[in-house]
């Protein structure tokens, strides 16, 4: 069992979400940053739909009421357990009584407090994820609070301090030459691009946008110059899913996430790549981010480093895990 | 982000003309969005035989082992893959001949008849739809309770159903400062859609009255009270103008 000590508002227990339910009205939630959980899953040895603390607001402080192995994955922040620093994407283990306090990031925005077996909460609809506007899943269907305690049904793994490369090191960064800060997300062209004006379409590519304050799970407002349309239009109730850009009649963008609606109405002129979902999880407000066109050949190509890191990744972790547990002479397995 | 639960309505407006460019042609648009997900759009304007063919479609593309979800639209029907499809001109070729080739699906559905307490503090709205329509709040409850709707579609909001059937003379638009606090229950019109609101919270929509109706408990099966084609009758259990 885990116990909060000091949170602020906005972190939640997601796993990678609750599809199958849109036709409901009921959104997926889950994790913004779907990578950063697979990783700290992968490294644990959990399942893939084990549910971790997706944070959003710092500093966030726990107990371990009894020992627990863990990562914290997604950002680069200052991590101490006890007077102790810890890096992130690595993997430790805390003895019971220990405090663990995960401060502001330096990098990245969410992070993923990953626990070895998971974060222990009743499957609502086929997920553990939070759904805020429902108000079921997670923790009661709410945001953590100071007190609250949470089930864990992990054992302390018998093997510690090993890690991952982090995907922005991995799969490379993809920010912009010009400044080497505004991060470049790729799109393709969505339903309603052509009801733009040939010159908003340009300039959705060749323009930064920037994320405003207004920005938050369930999508990114965005700023710039407005985007214009031929005409006004009013459309019927649609499908959306994560990563779709829509542009309400104000002319600014707005990029729908994790806990977007079902059904939106506004134009969509593009839609953000999955295999770049996760940078954009990561980048905070007042970010630039920059539109790069892409193809659907190369949306589904993009997906190919992202996977080969997680493959990579697995057979690392199961690798070295054997290899430590035979040099500590136990039985493959062995859980100590 | 702007919390508005219903942002986006779609229009059912019979009157209303669609997007110009896309009534030009009687063909269906097939767009995709990202990688995983296609959206299958009838052409013209709404009508409740084209919403009863994408429910057909609904029907056959669930069959399909490639589809992971499906968001059934206002006469529009989004496909979520399990992976990106090795083809999408397949997919594509496969919904265009099911569209021309499949009957209309009728629904029987389910009939609720609901109580509402119209006006009052949970139905403050009401002054203002009867403004807008030019007609006194008793005409403009009886016009609501006089038509029978159809649950055109679910979504927005866990259980929110757009219900098709509105009497065009209280259609009403969306108001511009949306209420911060709407009960779950309110009874609302927004535009040319009736509608029960499914959470309690902002809700840009107009409300005229309220029911105790609870339309989703994740607890129940199925977790959403209603269901697409089923029918709704409203009746007056008190009125307050």
């Amino acid at each position: 069992m885990i116990t909060i000590l000091e949170t602020s508002a906005l972190n939640t227990v997601q796993d990678l979400g609750r599809p199958g339910y849109r036709n409901l009205g009921v959104g997926t939630s889950g994790v913004m940053d779907a990578l950063a959980l697979q990783v700290g899953n992968i490294l644990l040895d959990n399942q893939m739909d084990d549910a971790c603390i997706e944070l959003q607001t710092y500093p966030f402080v726990l107990r371990f009421d009894a020992a627990a192995t863990f990562a914290v994955t997604g950002i680069d922040a200052t991590i101490d357990l006890d007077g102790r620093t810890i890096l992130p994407w690595m993997v430790e283990t805390a003895a019971a009584g220990q405090v663990l306090r995960i401060g502001p990031p330096q990098k990245g925005a969410r992070g993923c407090l990953c626990i070895a077996g998971g974060i222990e909460v009743p499957v609502v609809l086929g997920s553990r994820s939070t759904q805020l506007r429902g108000g079921f899943g997670g923790l009661d269907g709410r945001p953590l609070e100071a007190g609250d305690t949470l089930k864990t049904t992990g054992r302390a793994l018998d093997v510690a301090g090993y890690g991952a490369l982090p995907p922005v090191t991995a799969l490379g960064a993809t920010a912009d030459g010009h400044d080497g800060r505004t991060i470049i997300l790729r799109a393709m062209p969505a339903t309603d691009y052509g009801l733009f004006t040939p010159e908003s379409q340009q300039r959705f590519w060749d323009t930064p946008w920037r994320i405003t304050p207004q920005s938050n799970r369930v999508g990114y407002r965005l700023s710039g110059t407005p985007l214009e349309l031929h005409h006004r239009v009013e459309l019927r109730s649609y499908g959306v899913i994560a990563g779709i850009v829509q542009v309400p009649p104000a002319g600014e963008p707005i990029v729908q996430l994790a806990d977007a609606n079902t059904v939106g109405g506004y134009p969509r002129i593009a839609t953000v790549i999955e295999a770049d979902l996760w940078r954009l999880a990561q980048a905070r407000i007042g970010t630039r981010i920059r539109f790069q066109e892409c193809s659907f050949t190369e949306g589904v190509a993009a997906m190919r480093p992202v996977n080969a890191y997680l493959d990579d990744l697995r057979m690392m972790v199961t690798h070295y895990l054997t290899s430590a547990r035979c040099r500590a002479g136990m039985k493959s397995g062995d859980k100590a | 982000m702007q919390p508005a639960p219903f942002q986006g309505l779609c229009i059912l407006n019979a009157d209303m003309k669609n997007d110009v460019a896309r009534d030009a042609g009687a063909a269906p648009a097939i767009s995709m969005i990202g990688t995983r997900a296609m959206l299958f759009e009838a052409p013209g304007d709404f009508t409740m035989a084209h919403q009863r063919r994408i429910w057909a479609l609904m029907d056959a593309a669930q069959a399909r082992p490639d589809v992971q979800e499906l968001i059934p639209g206002v006469t529009n029907l989004m496909l979520i893959f399990s992976v990106p499809p090795d083809s999408p001109q397949a997919v594509a070729d496969w919904l265009r001949h099911a569209w021309d080739t499949l009957p209309e699906r009728h629904i029987e559905g389910r009939l609720f008849e609901i109580g509402v307490r119209y006006g009052g503090a949970l139905g403050e709205d009401l002054a203002a739809v009867s403004a807008h329509a030019g007609l006194p709040p008793e005409d403009v409850i009886a016009i609501h309770h006089a038509s029978e709707y159809t649950v055109c579609a679910i979504g927005s909001a866990p259980g929110f159903g757009y219900l098709h059937g509105l009497d065009p003379r209280i259609a009403t638009p969306r108001k511009t400062v949306p209420s911060l606090n709407m009960q779950a229950g309110t009874v609302i019109i927004g535009g040319m859609q009736a509608g029960i609101s499914a959470l309690t919270g902002p809700n840009g929509w107009n409300s005229i009255g309220f029911t105790d109706l609870r339309l989703f408990n994740p607890d129940r099966q199925p977790p959403a009270l209603f269901a697409v084609g089923d029918r709704i009758r409203f009746y007056p259990e008190s009125i307050e103008p």
